[in-house]
């Protein structure tokens, strides 16, 4: 049974209809990425998992239905969200914004191991934890929004676009260790790109995402594959 | 010279005071960019508490922690039942919501206790400390309170996970509820703490200025201009506007423009911030890199 299921899912600004049903599911464990252009529901997506927007549909998660949940329950059953934006707590230092991140763990102990494991993986964050957090730089806020999500030893891990913006050497940085968590730790991770090429390396399946509706869908080979979706997100 | 430090010991004391609703003030303006109107009734009704707490045979710090803790309380409820509601409306009805909350908690009090002006006691010896001649006990003793609930708050917010929450709940609530926070709770609790610190506030002003319905109009008027001083959204910033503006509105009106024109004071240094340094002494400049 996949880990996520979403079925026929809507979702809406005030009046303006962003999903006009949206299909997908991830199997637990694996790596699934949403591909689209700009504007095309992606974000909206994410949003609507987490509770962030009005929807209408099914998502189950783990066996059970989370739609109508609120934004902090999913976060309870290990659905940790890597918003567009980054969304640091700039005036938090590094280290309390990771902390934040396992705000609704009680394993202290476990925490405490975390922000090792983390270090580990980010070792500038470690140099710089006791700075205040909208002092780093674009790709340190990037590693430290994973990490935060990190944090929270979630089951499934949602991305936001998190190459926007960045160097592509801290792009590859940061897709390398994404890699690393998923099989390392089997976190499950959904993955918004509109970089697509390098999206399509990470992920074992993909879906495209046109104007709110799945366009298509399949294995990370296939869609690479795929005539229309090479010429117009592959550029080749 | 003895004048001198007279009048800077009784500004430093009813400094503290100011220093404590300004708190109460920071602490609702940083979670919601208001401006809470009501606080100085909030903080005299809950003064009101204490005193049929202590005519109810209280002994007086049983009646001060009961009194802190009831108005945490509906510091909480007030928030839930009234804010909640308007939590997304234009900031004028806000402030008329505010407002409104001012005139029916001052008319509320005098309907239950009239309007006549009441002794309330204070918990400090009435004998100088140490024989001095400057400063009362009850005036060091509300300095040295403040002092303390100052500590409280800052470990509070420092070393809490949950005051940790706070903070983040009130700079960016989107990203809290990610990680997990109940952004309106915080709020509450938020409201609970600053009806609490006004409750001490009110509780240490009342052996000074009398108890009576009316008793917190200058004072608030003084702790917005502290508030202001000090940095609106700095915590520490409003202590130290609030110690400021005591010691300035007790020598000015001793020895420079006269009594009557004491609460000018606080309007002056209200506007002349706001034109001159919006932000205050202590006001956060955001530093963000993009």
């Amino acid at each position: 049974m996949a880990l996520l299921d979403v079925k026929n899912l809507h979702a809406a600004y005030g009046t303006t209809r962003v999903l006009h049903g949206i299909d997908f599911s991830l199997e637990e464990g694996s790596i699934t990425a949403l591909l689209g252009a700009n504007g095309a529901g992606k974000t909206t997506t994410l949003r609507a998992l987490c509770g962030m927007v009005d929807t209408q549909g099914e998502v189950s998660f783990a066996g059970s239905r989370i739609d109508g949940k609120a934004t902090e329950d999913v976060v309870r059953l290990g659905i940790a969200h890597v918003p567009d934006g980054r969304g640091t707590f700039v005036n938090l230092s590094t280290e309390e914004n990771l902390r934040l991140g396992a705000y609704v763990r009680k394993d202290r102990k476990g925490v405490e191991e975390d922000f090792e494991r983390i270090y580990g993986y980010f070792p500038r964050l470690k140099e710089r934890r006791h700075q205040q957090a909208g002092t780093l730089s674009g790709g340190e806020q990037q590693m430290l929004a994973v990490s935060r999500a990190l944090m929270l030893r979630p089951r499934l891990l949602l991305l936001d676009e998190p190459s926007f913006g960045l160097a592509p050497l801290i792009v590859r940085e940061i897709f390398e260790i994404m890699r690393t968590i998923n099989r390392k730790e089997k976190t499950s991770i959904l993955l918004v790109e509109q970089n697509a090429a390098m999206a399509l390396d990470l992920a074992s399946r993909a879906y495209v995402v046109e104007t709110g509706r799945v366009v298509l869908s399949g294995s990370a080979e296939e869609i690479k594959q795929d005539e229309a979706v090479r010429r117009s997100y592959l550029g080749y | 010279m003895d004048a001198l430090l007279q009048q800077v010991f009784a500004g430093l004391a009813t400094g503290g005071i100011y220093a404590s609703v300004a708190l109460a003030l920071v602490m609702i303006y940083q979670a919601t960019h208001h401006l809470n109107f009501a606080q100085g009734e909030m903080a005299m009704f809950s003064t009101y508490l204490a005193w049929s707490m202590i005519n109810a045979g209280f002994g007086y710090w049983a009646a001060f922690f009961l009194t802190v803790s009831l108005s945490f309380v509906l510091g909480v409820v007030i928030e839930r039942v009234i804010i909640r509601p308007v939590e997304n409306a234009p900031v004028l009805s806000v402030v008329v919501v505010f407002i409104g909350l001012l005139v029916i908690l001052n008319s509320v009090t005098g309907w239950i206790y009239t309007y006549t002006i009441k002794t309330f006691p204070s918990p400090f010896p009435t004998a100088p400390l140490f024989g001095n001649k400057f400063v009362s006990s009850h005036q060091i003793g509300a300095i040295g309170i403040t002092l303390v609930v100052l500590l409280l708050l800052f470990s509070f917010f420092r070393f809490t996970p949950l005051g940790l929450a706070m903070r983040a709940a009130a700079q960016n609530p989107v990203s809290a509820k990610l990680v997990g926070i109940r952004v309106g709770w915080m709020l509450a609790l938020g409201w609970g703490l600053a009806a609490a610190i006004g409750s001490i506030a009110g509780m240490m002003v009342a052996p000074i200025v009398f108890l009576d319905p009316n008793m917190m109009g200058g004072i608030l008027l003084y702790a917005f201009a502290a508030a202001l001083v000090g940095g609106v959204d700095s915590p520490g910033g409003a202590v130290f506007g609030g110690f400021l503006v005591g010691v300035l509105e007790n020598v000015l009106g001793a020895f420079v423009i006269g009594n009557e024109l004491k609460l000018a004071v606080a309007l002056v240094l209200i506007i002349g911030v706001l034109v001159v340094k919006p932000s205050g002494f202590f006001g956060k400049v955001n530093v963000s890199r993009v």
